[in-house]
């Protein structure tokens, strides 16, 4: 039995929920007032009991997060390699039943887009491809990295879970952080959402954060796709997840992201339909929670991608949030090779790198764009 | 009363406030911030700056007559991934001064005690100025001594956490022992604290966070800065201590007098 079972085993899916449903305001207030929270703490916090405290837990977030990681922002980008994929995701513009034209980049287009992304001021590059081990499988990442190496102080991954070997020849290249998503930790709706393809295996994408810990990968980063599932129970689990890790591989840094689903375009496919965002978060919901985390995990970098508004980005931005992205493409070649190719998803702020920077300043923060060196680790 | 200067290595300081040049909410907010403290060190997250470029920002703003540059290794985990990183720093910022910085544990970001007095003794024998950030350990700080280190900088309480001398009790063995200078780093939150461990014998003081994330940096630098001449001052003119016994009954020895 894996670790990651035990873990997962240790925590059953109705209970949490129903523990979450009934909290009372008396245990969200003695979780606001402990300070050392449990996951226990996170159960009442993630709690709608816990609405009514939304403006105190945000108080608080905005506290530690300046404590820990003072008047800062991270700023980062995307770069799609490819749109090809063999899943089928019942939420995702790639997935295999969905008749788009396929592309992945070629060396001379990577160069061209990171080229493009540099001039936009990024120092930290995220790399993102579908599932599609023929054409983006280990060999093209890692010769992707190699031809990014020289433009990036700090190269991330967001792709196909791998094996622990390949993790760590691609860290050997230089790869520095790798995002991994459960989607949802309910095993049955994750079935549900994922009928074909490697990606079906639920046990194994569980696995992966242990595979990159054993590998030695300097940072992880966890989050639950908002919309499948319950947010509370599926946000339950992901802090579940972190609390684990982050004591089997204390060496590694962690972040969580908060992708709540957004519109895709829909061509020709049957498998997508309406039903994925029925359980989608209000904005509320979403700044509970960036809250929660924070209230129980003073040292996590909590990152907010273009998939939201402007408006909520500029004040949440305050709240806990300590990385962001800026003028997103979220399509292969988006920013230089092929601006007009299918999107992943579409994104909602479209505002400038620039635009960006002015708004962190305005609130008083200053935006970093490079906060790693390759140079920190010897090969 | 001429106050006396600190020395480190072929360096004399008249500040003991040392600052950081992390958190603050702009490069420029940092410089007036950095200025106002008076110090004369100031420490640098080698990963922060773009050591090729010689606009960085955040170099624009530390190069000043009178701030020198202290390269630290945060990111590293191991002593080979530091010593890699000293030398890097040293080509880049043309200082052979370094902060050595080896926490592997990216929560709490305590250091190895292990890690940090290998790669200690390597770089002291590649000739660098060495400042070992290290837990408030007395054996340990007499083993760095003993390596070659410039000083020694225990932590008064984790680091970022403004909690203030949590390690008071072996910051005085460490002081008391120390044949370097010995600069409390990480945890001071208050210019109260500062001024504390001044007054314990502490020759020199790094502060960063309680400065950088304040709501007014400048003026926090400046009381900062006046605490820590104040507890040095209060050092030097030898504070009066609480002594262990009441001194008016002496039943043990009062037949001497009979
Ligand atoms: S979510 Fe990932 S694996 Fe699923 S279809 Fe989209 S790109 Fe493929």
């Amino acid at each position: 039995m894996t670790r990651s079972k035990n873990w997962f085993d240790a925590h059953d899916w109705d209970r949490v929920q129903r523990d979450i449903y009934t909290t009372t305001a008396r245990q969200v207030e003695q979780a606001l007032g402990s300070s050392r929270r449990s996951l226990d703490d996170l159960k009442a916090l993630l709690s709608p009991a816990a609405q009514a405290y939304l403006e105190p837990m945000a108080q608080l977030s905005h506290q530690l997060t300046q404590k820990r990681f003072g008047k800062t922002i991270q700023l980062y980008a995307p770069l799609y390699l490819s749109n090809e994929c063999q899943n089928i995701c019942t939420y995702c513009a790639f997935s295999l039943d969905n008749k788009i034209r396929r592309k992945t980049l070629t060396d001379s287009e990577i160069t061209q887009e990171a080229q493009a992304l540099k001039q936009l001021g990024y120092d930290h590059v995220l790399l993102v491809t579908g599932e599609a081990n023929q054409t983006v499988g280990v060999p093209y990442l890692k010769n992707a990295i190699r031809l990014l190496q020289p433009y990036f102080a700090h190269i991330s991954m967001e792709v196909q879970p791998l094996d622990q070997p390949d993790y760590e020849e691609l860290i050997a290249e230089g790869l520095h952080t790798v995002l991994v998503y459960q989607e949802t930790y309910h095993r049955d709706t994750y079935r549900n959402h994922h009928p074909k393809g490697k990606k079906s295996n639920f046990q194994y994408r569980l696995d992966t954060p242990d595979r990159l810990g054993k590998a030695g990968m300097h940072k992880i980063g966890l989050g639950a796709l908002l919309g499948l599932e319950d947010w509370r129970t599926d946000s339950f689990f992901t802090g579940a997840h972190l609390h684990y890790l982050e004591r089997t591989y204390w060496q590694t840094r962690y972040s969580l992201s908060f992708p709540r689903l957004r519109p895709i375009d829909l061509l020709q496919n049957d498998t997508i339909t309406s039903r994925s965002f029925e359980r989608c978060m209000t904005d509320r919901d979403l700044v509970q929670l960036i809250c929660a985390y924070r209230l129980v995990n003073e040292e996590v970098e909590l990152s907010l991608s273009t998939r939201e508004t402007p408006r909520f980005r500029d004040h949440v931005l305050k709240l806990g949030i300590t990385s962001l992205s800026a003028g997103s493409k979220t399509n292969p070649g988006g920013y230089a090779v092929e601006p007009e190719s299918l999107e992943q998803f579409t994104i909602s702020d479209e505002r400038s790198p620039a635009d960006m920077v002015d708004v962190i300043r305005r609130q008083g923060y200053e935006p970093v764009w490079k906060d790693w060196d390759k140079l920190l680790t010897s090969r | 009363m001429d106050r006396q200067p600190l020395t480190i290595a072929d360096k004399t300081f008249t500040s003991r406030l040392f600052t950081g040049t992390g958190k603050f909410g702009s490069a420029q907010l940092m410089e007036d911030a950095l200025l106002a403290s008076g110090s004369e060190l100031v420490t640098v997250a080698l990963k922060r700056v773009e050591t090729q470029n010689s606009q960085d920002d955040m170099l624009i703003h530390v190069t000043h007559p009178r701030l020198n540059l202290l390269p630290n290794t945060s990111g590293v985990r191991t002593a080979k991934e530091a010593v890699f990183a000293a030398q890097m720093a040293r080509e880049a910022l043309e200082t052979n001064w370094l902060k050595l910085e080896i926490h592997p544990d990216p929560k709490y970001l305590l250091p190895d005690p292990i890690e940090t007095l290998k790669a200690a003794e390597e770089l002291v024998r590649l000739g660098f100025v060495v400042l070992p950030y290290c837990h408030a350990d007395p054996v340990l700080c007499k083993r760095l001594e003993a390596v070659g280190v410039a000083a020694v900088m225990p932590l008064g309480a984790p680091i970022g956490t403004n909690k203030g001398l949590r390690t008071i009790d072996f910051l005085e063995i460490i002081i008391d022992q120390s044949q370097v200078p010995v600069v409390v780093d990480a945890g001071l939150g208050a210019p109260s604290h500062a001024a504390a461990a001044m007054e314990l014998g502490a020759d020199a003081v790094l502060v960063n966070t309680a400065i950088a994330v304040s709501d007014e940096p400048v003026r926090m630098a400046m009381a900062f800065k006046l605490a820590v001449e104040a507890g040095r001052m209060a050092f030097e003119a030898r504070l009066a201590r609480p002594s262990l016994t009441a001194h008016a009954s002496s039943p043990l020895t009062a037949f001497l007098d009979e």
